[in-house]
């Protein structure tokens, strides 16, 4: 496999359940790390609780395993001690939407030079199931049993409006295009942001009636369009796809920039 | 006509079908009680689709020319 070595052989096989697409968000991670030949020791994996925070604890580099939410606190202090590293934070829609939507926001704001993985499996999988900020309208999860009556999260929107300078959206169907905006998003300079859509076979998969996890996998692969497949479609035909690709990409001093470019004026 | 080989880690493998399903030439099956195994190599394109969809790393796909 290609990018083993950024893999901890001893914590493998994962914890994550049988069809888990996480593996594969994180397969695709390693691999565009092994495609940029970052060495290891420059990268460090900062996580928050969840399904896909375990991440962190997979990698054979330098991680931690934060608190709910508060992921992007720590990367951001981490990233101000050591500019030279490449900071990723592997992040799930709970986590990173609900409880530490106020520090992503603000992160996005900053434009800190941190890279911002969201594992959308739109579902809090391992606290049982329950509805998350970017669960579809009208799907069920465990605390809405008859279906979901809150419009979800549009997170490319979201952080567009809050500044983020790199936002990329894929899915885990959809390998190479993964690892090409992976790779992107951590030789960028500023707060890049990739979402990636993952299938939790087990709470979302059952309670929507999807009957296996290569099911959902198939599904994510004929319901979702390229932005420029998206352009020659109609309207009505769009509604009911979901975009993928490269929304934002645009050249913005980052925050260790400026801070640096501070300290030379203050030390003159 | 290039033979690829195909490795499965039987120890990080969950069953969980996305191979079988995903592989365009169905080179990969799954016995009665869910295992994994490759149903006929010779048929093997090379394309390295089950090694990515796989979420446990579990596949490796080797190529000839990699191997000498």
């Amino acid at each position: 496999m290609q990018g083993e070595q950024y893999l901890n052989p001893k914590r493998i096989p994962t914890i994550w359940c049988p069809g888990c697409g996480n593996g594969i968000v994180v397969h695709a991670m390693m691999t565009a790390l092994d495609k940029l030949s970052v060495p290891s020791e420059d990268v460090i994996f900062v996580s928050g609780i969840g399904c896909s925070s375990r991440t962190a604890t997979y990698a054979a580099c330098d991680n931690i395993h934060t608190l709910h939410g508060r992921a992007l606190p720590v990367a951001t202090a981490i990233k101000l001690v050591r500019p030279d590293k490449k900071v990723i934070v592997m992040s799930g829609d709970g986590d990173s939407l609900a409880i530490g939507g106020n520090h992503l926001i603000h992160a996005a704001r900053r434009n800190i030079d941190l890279t911002l993985i969201i594992f959308n499996n739109s579902i809090y999988g391992m606290t049982g199931g329950q509805v998350s900020p970017l669960t579809p309208s009208g799907k069920r999860g465990t605390t809405a049993p008859y279906g979901s009556i809150e419009e979800q999260f549009d997170t490319v929107k979201l952080l567009e409006g809050a500044g983020a300078s790199y936002i990329a959206r894929s899915g885990v169907s959809f390998f190479q295009p993964t690892v090409k905006y992976m790779k992107n998003a951590v030789s960028h300079n500023g707060f890049a942001v990739v979402e990636v859509i993952t299938q939790c076979p087990i709470y979302y998969g059952r309670m929507n009636k999807h009957k296996s996890p290569a099911e959902m996998m198939q599904w994510q692969k004929e319901n979702m369009v390229s932005l420029e497949k998206a352009e020659k479609m109609t309207e009505e035909e769009r509604s009911s796809k979901i975009l993928m690709g490269e929304f934002v990409c645009k050249e913005k001093p980052s925050y260790i920039e400026k801070r640096a470019s501070m300290f030379k004026e203050l030390c003159k | 006509m290039k033979k690829n080989k195909i490795k499965i880690h039987k120890l990080r493998c969950k069953s969980c079908g996305i191979c079988v399903s995903f592989c365009p030439k169905k080179v990969l099956a799954q016995d009665e009680s869910q295992r994994l195994y490759v149903l006929d190599p010779s048929e093997c394109i090379g394309c390295n689709i089950c090694s990515q969809v796989c979420p446990d790393f579990a596949i490796e796909v080797i190529q000839e020319n990699e191997e000498n």
